[in-house]
């Protein structure tokens, strides 16, 4: 558990640099809080009245009084008020974390059931017309991006069938399961069919590598099912690629699927910073990337632990 | 084909997606999106049309403009200037009312416009008002405000939510802002920026009872999406800004698309600061190559109207007769050889990505016809933030903007173009004639003296060419059969929704 605790160390080094780089990487864009509300009518402002907007949007001090002040009350667990919603920034965060923690889990899961199934079948038909329908498609899947496909699915819908997902109106999964499903299906379907593309390339030639294997040799030499040698001694070998890019992949949908939120109107963590990043609202850009990072390296460090859990060797080195 | 095919399954994806809209019916709820929320609501110190939009349903003015652009009651029932034209006053509807039932009352005015005026407050919209030196309030329904120079243009820059007439009690306590109480239409019932909001109707309001009880507005940032939200029923109205994506509308069963000749314009600013956009010849021979039907066909879908400086209908001159409407290119070249730039120069353009929705493709249309006459235009698209940032520094050679146009033409151009302009730094020109005729028709009552006022004034703008005004774009509201009664303006309000019922 030695790598562990180093893990755990390292978690308040990268805050810090993550904080320091966003917190200067959002202040060095030109335009600030009073542009992005007023836009060209900011030219009207006199002295004074820049002063009083500045003061009220926290610009009037320099940036290192301003991140001082920020670290402070990180320390003490506040990140701020967002000025756009007039509210805590870790409330607001909180109030759309939900919806894309439930979206990422839903493409994972639709990665998982379409990708390794496809990647092993692929694997074991090497070469084969199969094997070459099942790349083809994965190559295809992996290349048409978000917008295309998601813009694809709605306007099949809506002018095929005359149906669409609720859009704006967004149901939470506690208070009404069924009508949170037929607004997260399409969204889901969309993010998962990239990320199983991936993961079907990684799963087939992952298992072909294990394939050619000794044990794999003997085990088929003294007769063991072809099925139980694919699922029950090679899949396990070949997962720790798969588990390494899912865990990378669902790091990165935390952190909220922009595109995909913006095309089904889906009010998760990606449209709020980039809102936010449109708007200038400082404090909700910062809290939203540092819980991002955070939630990055918690899906990181679970990773890791499943290493341990899926590979003996591993857990010996430790 | 697929419809039969997949029967079953499609009926079962069917049931599960639109499961929501079977829940029980509410009383009149009118459902609506756009693309872009408000920002902030604090009626004074909002400028971005997205959030007038919002606020202009909840907050009143003393009075406002009707779908001609004539000022009509709003709070006041009626209003007069005084002989010498130093003192406005108003008489307030009895009715008038906030949302939580208290009267509006003339120290709600005072109390609304003093805090307007403080610097303090940070309203940028203060430059329109700065005439007003003192409010008096001889009774609780009586306003007159007392103005150190006559100032006829002052009325027309009332008609708006940044002069809005908040409670005295809400400015005492700091709550403006956090609690939208205001004499509108409507009362806000709750608000998630960029996602939803809902508005109910405001019992108090003078008005009566508006033809919604409630309107439930998504924010869906894809305009393609709120297209086929409607055609889905999911949206009942939508505001649209993409004329790739407005024209669509009309092509579909069902839907309507309401065009309205926006008051706001679409230009080229070039930069008499800077080399050689300082030669009137060189600023001329730009006029004179760009072929501004052209622009408006090929980057807006011949979505609006060719426009001279006056986007008002009723000071407006016909484009006809300014300098250079009609393209010549040969005058063009003459005069870039007159100015000592027979091989023409390069430059830079900038533009904001996406605001307005046509700016790249105009962009575009202007360096292929400014091509012809030797001038290199490099394309410069910037984030809307950076780019306003850029375009109030004045530091560009030329832009492509979207500028808001006011009902009067002294209040959308005094800014740019008098010597006490406040973005003369973003015009980088003036000279007596525009400033002299300008200020003659802020003090100037008479309507047909103001209208030739103007007239002199856009001719003199259009011939001295220091932007290049293109055209006037629409704004849409897209709608189903069952929304019945919307009146749009050409300011792209939505007061117009207080009186819209379903059917």
């Amino acid at each position: 558990m030695n790598t562990l605790t180093r893990r755990l160390a390292a978690f308040p080094l990268v805050l810090l640099g993550v904080s320091s780089l966003v917190f200067m990487a959002i202040r060095l864009v030109p335009g600030d809080a009073i542009t992005a509300m007023l836009g060209t009518e900011a030219g009207l402002l006199t002295p004074a009245q820049k002063q009083a907007l500045a003061a009220y949007f926290g610009l009037d001090r320099p940036w290192i009084v301003q991140y001082g002040r920020w670290l402070w009350a990180l320390l003490h667990g506040d990140l701020g008020i967002s000025v756009t919603y007039g509210k805590p920034v870790l409330g607001v965060i909180l109030a759309r974390f939900p919806l894309t923690l439930e979206l990422a889990v839903l493409s994972l899961l639709i990665a998982l059931a379409i990708g390794v199934p496809a990647g092993v079948y692929a694997a074991t038909r090497a070469e084969k017309g199969a094997d070459l329908a099942v790349r083809v498609g994965a190559m295809i899947g992996q290349s048409t991006p978000s917008f295309v496909f998601g813009l694809l699915l709605i306007y099949l819908l809506s002018a095929g069938f005359g149906v669409l997902p609720a859009m704006g109106t967004f149901a939470p999964l506690w208070l009404d399961p069924l009508a949170n499903l037929g607004q997260m299906i399409l969204p889901a379907l969309t993010l998962g069919a990239a990320f199983a593309a991936s993961l079907t390339r990684i799963a087939r030639s992952a298992m072909l590598d294990v394939l050619s294997e000794d044990y794999v040799r003997t085990a088929r030499a003294r007769g063991v099912p072809a099925r139980q040698v694919i699922w029950r001694h090679a899949l396990p070998n070949a997962l720790i690629p798969v588990v390494t890019l899912s865990g990378i992949e669902f790091g990165y949908l935390l952190g909220g699927a922009v595109i995909v939120e913006q095309i089904y109107a889906l009010p998760g963590l990606g449209r709020m910073v980039l809102d936010a990043i449109l708007q200038r609202d400082y404090a909700l850009v910062q809290g939203t990337v540092l819980f991002i990072a955070f939630n990055f390296m918690v899906v990181n460090l679970l990773v890791d632990l499943a290493y341990f859990w899926l590979d003996p060797r591993i857990r010996g080195r430790g | 084909m697929t419809r039969h095919l997949n029967g079953l399954s499609s009926l079962a994806l069917a049931a599960l997606l639109v499961a929501p809209a079977l829940a029980p019916a509410q009383a009149a709820t009118l459902k609506m999106a756009w693309s872009q929320d408000a920002t902030g609501l604090d009626p004074q110190k909002q400028t971005a049309f997205s959030s007038i939009r919002l606020l202009e349903l909840i907050y009143e003015p003393l009075v406002r403009l009707d779908a001609k652009l004539n000022v009509v009651p709003a709070i006041a029932k009626s209003w007069e200037f005084s002989a010498d034209g130093l003192s406005l006053t108003f008489h307030l509807d009895p009715k008038a009312a906030f949302s939580d039932g208290a009267p509006v009352t003339s120290a709600d005015v005072k109390a609304s416009f003093q805090r307007l005026l403080d610097e303090k407050t940070g309203a940028a919209a203060r430059s329109n008002y700065t005439s007003i030196a003192a409010i008096d309030t001889p009774d609780a329904q009586t306003v007159v405000f007392r103005l150190n120079q006559p100032d006829v243009p002052i009325l027309a820059a009332l008609a708006g939510v940044n002069a809005a007439v908040l409670p005295a009690a809400a400015i005492a306590d700091g709550s403006v802002g956090t609690k939208a109480i205001g004499s509108g239409p409507f009362m806000l019932a709750s608000w998630d920026p960029n996602a939803r909001e809902v508005l109910t109707a405001n019992p108090h309001w003078a008005g009566g009872k508006t033809g919604v009880d409630e309107i439930d507005i998504s924010v869906l940032p894809d305009e393609t999406g709120i297209l086929a939200a409607l055609r889905a029923g999911q949206i009942d109205l939508a505001l649209l800004n993409d004329p790739l994506v407005a024209t669509l509308v009309p092509k579909e069963q069902g839907l309507t698309l309401v065009r309205t000749p926006s008051i706001s314009y679409n230009v080229l600013q070039l930069n008499p600061a800077r080399k050689p956009m300082t030669e009137l010849k060189v600023r001329q021979a730009i006029s004179c190559a760009i072929d501004r039907k052209a622009v408006l066909d090929t980057a807006a879908l011949g979505e609006g109207q060719v426009t001279g400086p006056i986007t008002v209908p009723a000071y407006a001159t016909d484009p006809a007769k300014l300098f250079c409407y009609t393209p010549d290119l040969a005058k063009a070249k003459a005069l870039m050889k007159d100015a000592g730039y027979p091989d023409g120069f390069s430059a830079t353009v900038i533009a904001a990505t996406g605001e307005p929705a046509t700016s790249e493709a105009e962009a575009q249309v202007m360096q292929a016809e400014l091509k012809q006459i030797g001038i290199k235009l490099d394309i410069k698209m910037m984030e809307l933030n950076v780019y306003v940032d850029a375009w109030l520094k004045g530091d560009f050679d030329m832009a492509v903007a979207l500028n808001g146009g006011r009902p009067d033409p002294y209040t959308t151009y005094n800014r740019y173009f008098t010597k006490t302009g406040n973005l003369l730094k973003v015009s980088n020109y003036t000279d007596d004639t525009l400033d002299g005729l300008l200020n003659a028709a802020r003090v100037t009552t008479d309507p047909a003296k103001r209208k030739d006022l103007f007239a002199q004034f856009e001719t003199h703008l259009a011939e001295v060419s220091p932007w290049i005004w293109l055209f006037t774009p629409y704004t849409y509201v897209a709608e189903r059969a069952n929304v019945q009664g919307f009146v749009p303006t050409p300011t792209g309000s939505l007061y117009g929704l207080s009186a819209v019922t379903l059917k």
